[in-house]
């Protein structure tokens, strides 16, 4: 792993930052693209003296659409060798608020869906000219099917699972594995205030799975694993019980 | 890393709040609040601003006993994500770290390049805060000293929004008064704390039995040169062996070990209160002293186990059962507080207050805080289940300690009296008046700061 660079999309997450410790112990180097600069430089500063590797923050927005092709140009700029990609990026706006203020709902899809689009679309010609890396995006398993209490989430997070299916064949052929995780809920500041929600994983633990899973290639990955057997029920209940429950 | 911020006062943002019970160490009292874990400085800030105006309290692993580190209806900041480490220079030691860092973490990133806490508490899973708020001490506090003696700075989030570079030439008041100062001053948002070379990853220990109190002291006397020492007594033993136990005394191992990252054990539900009985405790106090060999034998031990050797059973404090337990910590003077020593084992033991293993220390060093615990004397600790009797029971503790000129350590407590307080911390008027500059509406406390008449 020691000549690859991971590059870190939303790096201030906490599912980002267990991922990028993750990497960088297994000697990978670093660059940690968000908003947050200071943030990023004490990530950046830890990495390097936890791990030893080159760990570089960087200034990214996912809602400029306009800016992400000259910010995949400039990392391989920056990256000669093999550059592999964690897409973290996300909002998750409250749904009653996301109704109440549609604004919000554009944002979120923004940040979810058309930024990310924007720019792993600039990237897929560079990928596939080095014929190298991999491409690892954060989905949910809110998207396998429409809730009630949290659709508009669940809308953008579909569309960015369909969008990593035709992304992940446009690559195929120049070897670069794409890996969509189904990511169940995760103890992070994004659900801290939430009601209590099922198989809540730590992102320590999660950043594990990822990792190991990501090493096997690419595709679709629930994580954790339980989250397979239950989405495949969710997914198949009749739509006059699915109606009916309050979730 | 920004040196001084000034914020205006900001709007409570509802997302980085829930309701929680919190629970300290001891878990004999629970702490309903509103609580917040920011992952990030911006969101720290941010935390500042409580729900319905409510009282403030940072918290780090929740090691305190008692009630330090509980805010009942109030709000807690959760410091545990905010755990990076920021710079580090080897020449001098000096490491720069968020203050959610564990002493786990210390000692796995920096042990295999040769640096150690200087102080470090009995457990590794405390956070940096969390030592800096009750200025901790451990088995080398006679040479040492606690853990206040080795910051260099910090950075203090102040109730007003704006962070504060504080060292002892800066600010003495305030340095002084942070550590140690209970999280009553502000919230730590980085610490600069310089780590000690150390020659390898083991100890040199030596284990002995002590028959009595009189040869436990006598032996801490003869050891006042070694860099580690800690008594652990039979704390049931009555008559003639009171104050039996096992001194440890320990120096840095010029050779080091193979490294064996351990496995550590959980103990997966509470024990009915029951299982801990005067009988289980003694049997086990007893095969501790019977292990231990009469003439001292030598035996390299990696750091880890030899200070923090409770830390191989996570959860431990289960042991207790549902009821949770108390712990009593005081230091007394040395010659004087002698008799106070022998007269509160006599006590725990008499009420068959069935505890553990007490632990005795020897300290050295006066702490650098206002509200600092450490004094050149012996510091003596017990474990002590929650019962309907124990109130009488610290009281008697307390009115023994004062009276020998000692002091309860605030990190352990849950009993002490305001009267009391203000006997043992001489320098409380003092804390309080730099907390009526930083905090002068009075934005932080806790359910210990209200207990002891601090506000
Ligand atoms: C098994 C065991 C052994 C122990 N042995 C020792 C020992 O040998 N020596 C010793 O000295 N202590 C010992 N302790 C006590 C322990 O070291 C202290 O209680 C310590 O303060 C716990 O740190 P924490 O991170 O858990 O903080 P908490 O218990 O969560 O909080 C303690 C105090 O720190 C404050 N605080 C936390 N974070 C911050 C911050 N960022 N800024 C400002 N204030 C903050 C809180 O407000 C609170 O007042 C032991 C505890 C246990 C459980």
């Amino acid at each position: 792993m020691a000549d690859e660079t991971w590059l870190i999309l939303g790096a201030s997450s906490a599912l980002a930052r267990a991922f990028a410790q993750e990497a960088a112990a297994h000697g990978a180097d670093l660059l940690l693209a968000g908003r947050d600069m200071p943030d990023l430089e004490a990530l950046a500063a830890d990495l390097q003296l936890r791990h030893g590797v080159a760990a570089t923050p960087l200034s990214w927005d996912a809602a400029d659409l306009a800016a992400q092709p000259g910010f995949a140009a400039a990392c391989a700029e920056r990256v000669p060798g093999v550059l592999n990609l964690f897409l973290a990026a996300g909002a998750m706006p409250e749904q009653a608020a996301a109704e109440a203020e549609p604004s919000l709902a554009g944002a979120m899809w923004a940040v979810n869906v058309t930024g990310p689009a924007a720019l792993l679309g600039a990237f897929a010609p560079i990928l596939a000219a080095r014929k190298a890396g991999r491409v690892v995006a954060l989905g949910s398993v809110a998207g396998d099917r429409g809730r009630r209490r949290n659709h508009l989430y669940g809308a953008s997070k579909a569309a960015l699972a369909t969008f990593l299916q035709g992304y992940a064949a446009r690559l195929a052929a120049s070897g670069v594995e794409v890996l969509c995780v189904k990511a169940g809920p995760a103890d992070t500041a994004m659900t801290w205030a939430l009601p209590k929600l099922p198989f809540m994983a730590q992102p320590a633990a999660m950043a594990r799975a990822i990792w190991r899973r990501a090493g096997k290639g690419g595709g679709e990955a629930y994580v954790p694993l339980i989250w397979w057997p239950v989405m495949t029920l969710i997914r198949l209940l009749p739509r006059r019980i699915f109606n009916r429950l309050d979730f | 890393m920004a040196a001084e911020t000034n914020a205006a006062s900001p709007a409570v943002r509802p997302e980085l709040w829930k309701a929680l019970t919190l629970q300290s160490w001891g878990r004999a009292m629970p702490g309903p609040c509103l609580a917040a874990r920011p992952e990030r400085l911006r969101d720290l800030q941010a935390a500042l601003a409580a729900p319905e105006g409510r009282a403030l309290l940072p918290r780090g692993a929740g090691r305190s006993y008692g009630d330090a580190c509980l805010n009942p209806g109030g709000a807690v900041v959760l410091t545990e994500r905010l755990n990076r480490l920021l710079a580090f220079d080897p020449a001098s030691g000096l490491l720069l770290a968020e203050p959610g860092v564990t002493f786990a973490e210390l000692l796995r990133v920096f042990l295999p390049r040769g640096y150690l806490a200087p102080a470090s508490p009995g457990t590794a899973f405390v956070t940096l805060g969390g030592a800096v708020a009750h200025d901790v001490h451990g088995k080398n506090q006679h040479l040492a000293g606690s853990i206040g003696e080795h910051i260099a700075w910090f950075d203090l989030l102040l109730a007003d929004g704006s962070t504060r570079r504080v060292s002892p030439e800066s600010d003495p008041a305030l340095f002084q008064a942070t550590i140690g100062g209970l999280g009553l001053t502000g919230i730590l948002s980085a610490i600069c704390l310089r780590l000690a070379p150390v020659p390898s990853n083991a100890l040199l220990v030596r284990r002995q039995r002590m028959p009595d109190l009189d040869a436990f002291l006598a032996g801490f006397e003869a050891q006042a040169a070694a860099a580690y020492a800690v008594g652990w007594i039979d704390a049931l033993a009555k008559g003639a062996a009171l104050g039996r136990g096992v001194l440890e005394v320990a120096e840095p191992s010029p050779e080091g070990l193979p490294d064996r990252p351990p496995k550590p054990r959980r103990l997966p539900f509470d024990l009915p209160g029951l299982a801990l009985n005067r009988l289980s405790i003694s049997a086990f106090n007893e095969l501790y002293w019977r292990r231990a060999p009469l003439i001292p034998q030598e035996e390299r031990v990696a750091y880890e186990r030899f200070l923090y050797p409770l830390d191989a059973i996570l959860d431990w404090n289960r042991l207790y059962g549902r009821g949770g337990f108390h712990q009593f910590q005081c230091v007394l003077p040395f010659r004087e507080g002698e008799p106070a020593l022998r007269r509160l084992l006599e006590t725990v033991a008499a009420g068959g207050n069935a505890s553990f293993l007490a632990v005795l220390k020897a300290m050295g060093r006066e702490g650098i805080g206002m509200l600092s615990f450490a004094r050149p004397g012996y510091s003596l600790a017990l474990d002590i289940p929650a019962r309907p009797g124990s109130a009488a029971l610290f009281a008697a503790l307390e009115r023994i300690t004062v009276e020998a000129g000692g002091r309860i350590y605030l990190a352990k407590d849950s009993w002490l009296s305001p009267q009391g307080f203000a006997a043992m911390y001489p320098q409380a008027p003092d804390f309080q008046a730099v907390r009526a500059r930083v905090d002068p509406d009075g934005a932080f406390s806790s359910g210990l700061s209200r207990r002891l008449g601090l506000g």
